[in-house]
């Protein structure tokens, strides 16, 4: 994969046929994370470093059993127990992490381009696993390989994301990766929750309502919403939310009969979805997360073998 | 002693000057315009093949001292400063301490006659540490020189004491210049709010954050019949706000800055912390507007916002790095190159924004050709074509998003009153 590529910093800097070698090989992948002996030597010899800089669980631990299975040295690196307290740049912070041998560096930091700017600067790959509101293109991809798997492919999906659409890196990669791979993408939230000219992502339509963009939806991707963002007039109150821009079985009920409904996590229960439908049969949050592992391993291979 | 500039051709809108001319020079005052001067004894520089204007002024900029050396100071920004083409800058009073009182004057004062190559008119801050709330005492800063007053890099957020101030500077017969940027707005902003802006994840900085106060501060202006001076134009309403007062006759100028003019915010892509400033890099319609603006002369003055800053606040996240670039160094040759030899305005329209037009808001007596001025000269190639290299700067810092650019358009010799104190 991305032939002569270091870095794997966004979705938009991919192909289609990259983002369909990273699937192929996660799926394989997946078959051994499903085994009952998940030990793999791709990344013997390698070593894995995640830097975080955002609180994070089910990334971290994702890259972190990820790099594990493939037998990679690894370590963990959080802004609040390291030397970036003490005020070390991230430029620094990154050549130190680069001069003790690390082959690849995951980063999650809150400013977006961070990722940019340290792989600029170290001879490590640099995985971004979230990158303020810019990419997550790892969630992405798992998102992608969640939807292939169920729905064989992605010509004439489609697919609605529903909520903070502003703030959340989630949706700019899926909305990339949607479209590069022949999706349509539907949008809607809170008219202050949806960026200037965010059809520009890609295949992208904004809706008016929930309900136009989950009609006939194969897919339905919900959003978190940060409950401080009422504080900055973003919108009114979380149950005024709920009631417009939460997916509960009325709304469900508009889209393709099975339609995946998948959500990045962590869900607030009652507010982006009812605990109804996080729980029901379509709701395919949990094998996202086993996905999550799948893919980043494919990932960490693929930017391993490259180098 | 007497010095000829010879062959040059003069070119000053203001004097109806644009020929092949020399220029007599007796203690450091234009004495004689003419052709063919000769003068026994005379020192002779030669200007052949080149343009010879009046001495440029950028009534904008930041030196950085006191305060902030390791950025820039006031000796490495005046020698970007004369190496640019100019004769004459305005700093601001965002040092530190901040130039908000006469000592701090006189201190920069001091350091022009020690250590600068071109002349220092500082400009007094508004507001007593910039903070907003209580005005500064501004005549005992004109005592000691300055030109005018702003809280620049900041807004005087309350309306009332934006009042004030220009009710009371103009007991003192000083320019109020007003940096305009309502905050209540800006929102944690980092770029203009843009599909560059949403696609990278970048808070937006609505048009709106400027224009808000622009149209506050000229309808102040325009009730209280008193002057006010927009810095840093950047968008098509803000110039619109400006041209529709000039024309109600409100006592309204304004400038803006090469980078409006020439770049648009698709250079922020990458996260190039290089394009990262205050106002920020706008649209095309935007940049097209301030080109309109220049022409019709809504907007009166070309300044840099000189602003520099230290790699190691530029090497940094996007969001963290520090607003502003240096600019003496390539603001003729940007002008030339795109207002000029773009056909969009005459050298002499774009030199008047440089000279003539500061130096007359400012109250400076300088800016023009003409016997019995004092002889701050720019000597310069407009043909010439060059590279930017910033490792080849004057300044301390090489915080430019132009470097690389080929343009066209050089200064040569600048003189400050008669006396050559560039020669490149």
């Amino acid at each position: 994969m991305l032939p002569g590529r270091k870095d794997l910093l966004g979705i938009q800097e991919l192909s289609a046929e990259d983002i369909y070698e990273i699937l192929d090989l996660a799926a394989e992948m997946k078959e051994k994370v499903l085994s009952g002996d998940k030990k793999t030597y791709h990344l013997q010899g390698k070593s894995v470093v995640t830097l975080f800089y955002e609180n994070s669980t089910r990334t971290r631990l994702s890259f972190e059993l990820a790099s594990k299975y493939m037998s990679s040295s690894s370590a963990n690196i959080t802004a609040s127990g390291s030397s970036v307290q003490k005020g070390e740049t991230l430029i620094d912070t990154g050549k130190t992490i680069d001069s003790m041998g690390t082959d690849v560096i995951i980063i999650r930091h809150s400013a977006a381009g961070a990722p940019h700017l340290l792989a600029k600067n170290v001879k490590a790959s640099v995985v971004n696993a979230g990158d303020g509101m810019n990419e997550h293109p790892t969630q992405a991809l798992l998102d992608m390989l969640t939807i292939r798997e169920n729905l064989g492919g992605f010509e004439g999906l489609k697919v609605a994301i529903v909520g903070d659409i502003t703030h959340s890196r989630v949706a700019r990669s899926d909305a990339f990766a949607l479209t590069k791979l022949g999706a349509s993408v539907f949008i809607a939230g809170p008219e202050t929750l949806i960026p200037r000219g965010f059809e520009n992502a890609g295949n992208v339509t904004i809706c008016k309502s929930v309900e136009e963009a989950v009609i006939d939806a194969d897919v339905i991707v919900n959003l978190r919403i940060q409950l401080e963002r009422q504080k900055s007039a973003l919108f009114p109150t979380i149950h005024e939310y709920s009631e417009f821009y939460g997916m509960d079985q009325k709304r469900l009920s508009l889209a393709k009969p099975g339609a995946l409904i998948m959500h990045p996590g962590p869900v607030n229960r009652g507010v982006e979805l009812t605990s109804c439908v996080a729980d029901s049969e379509q709701s395919y949050i949990t094998r996202q997360v086993t996905n999550g592992v799948a893919v980043r391993m494919a990932v960490l291979y693929l930017l391993c073998r490259e180098a | 002693m007497d010095k000829i500039i010879k062959n040059g051709h003069v070119i000053d809108k203001k004097n109806a000057l644009d020929a092949k001319l020399d220029i007599l020079i007796s203690d450091g005052m234009i004495v004689k315009i003419g052709e063919n001067i000769e003068k026994e004894g005379a020192e002779i520089i030669d200007a052949e093949g080149m343009y010879v204007s009046a001495g440029l002024i950028d009534m904008h900029v930041h030196l950085r001292e006191p305060g902030y050396e390791y950025k820039e100071d006031i000796e490495s920004g005046t020698a970007a400063a004369a190496a640019g083409g100019f004769t004459a800058v305005c700093p601001m009073p965002n040092t530190n301490p901040v130039c908000d009182n006469a000592v701090t004057v006189r201190y920069i004062k001091e350091r022009e006659r020690e250590a600068a190559h071109c002349r220092v008119f500082p400009i007094g801050a508004v507001t007593k540490g910039l903070k907003g709330e209580e005005l500064a005492e501004i005549g005992e800063m004109k005592k000691e020189g300055i030109v005018a007053i702003s809280d620049d890099g900041r807004p005087v957020s309350n309306g009332s004491v934006m009042r004030r101030a220009m009710q009371y500077a103009d007991g003192f017969d000083l320019q109020v210049i007003s940096h305009c940027e309502d905050l209540s707005l800006l929102d944690g902003g980092q770029m203009n709010d843009s599909v560059t802006a949403t696609l990278m994840g970048l808070r937006p900085i609505v048009p709106a954050v400027e224009e808000a106060m622009v149209a506050r501060d000229i309808l102040i202006a325009e009730h209280e019949g008193k002057k006010i001076h927009i810095a840093h134009v950047s968008t098509k309403n803000s110039v619109d706000l400006v041209r529709q007062a000039k024309k109600r006759g409100v006592k309204v100028t304004c400038e803006t800055a090469p980078h409006y003019f020439v770049l648009t915010d698709k250079a922020v892509e990458g996260f190039d912390t290089n394009a990262k400033m205050n106002p920020p890099l706008r649209d095309e319609s935007d940049r097209e507007a301030i080109i309109e603006g220049l022409c019709d002369g809504t907007i009166d003055c070309i300044i840099t916002d000189h602003a520099p800053h230290h790699i190691d606040e530029k090497r940094v996240e996007f969001e963290k790095a520090l607003n502003g670039i240096v600019g003496l160094e390539t603001s003729l040759g940007l002008s030339i190159t795109y207002l000029v030899k773009s056909g969009r305005m005459t050298l002499g329209e774009m030199l008047e924004k440089m000279t003539y037009n500061p130096s007359h808001i400012l109250n400076l007596d300088l800016g023009e050709i003409a016997v019995g001025k004092i002889a701050d000269l720019t000597i310069f190639d407009p043909d010439e074509e060059w590279v930017v290299d910033v490792n080849k700067f004057h300044s301390k810092s090489k915080n430019s998003p132009f470097d690389g650019f080929k343009l066209q358009g050089k200064a040569h010799k600048t003189l400050i009153g008669g006396e050559i104190i560039y020669n490149g």
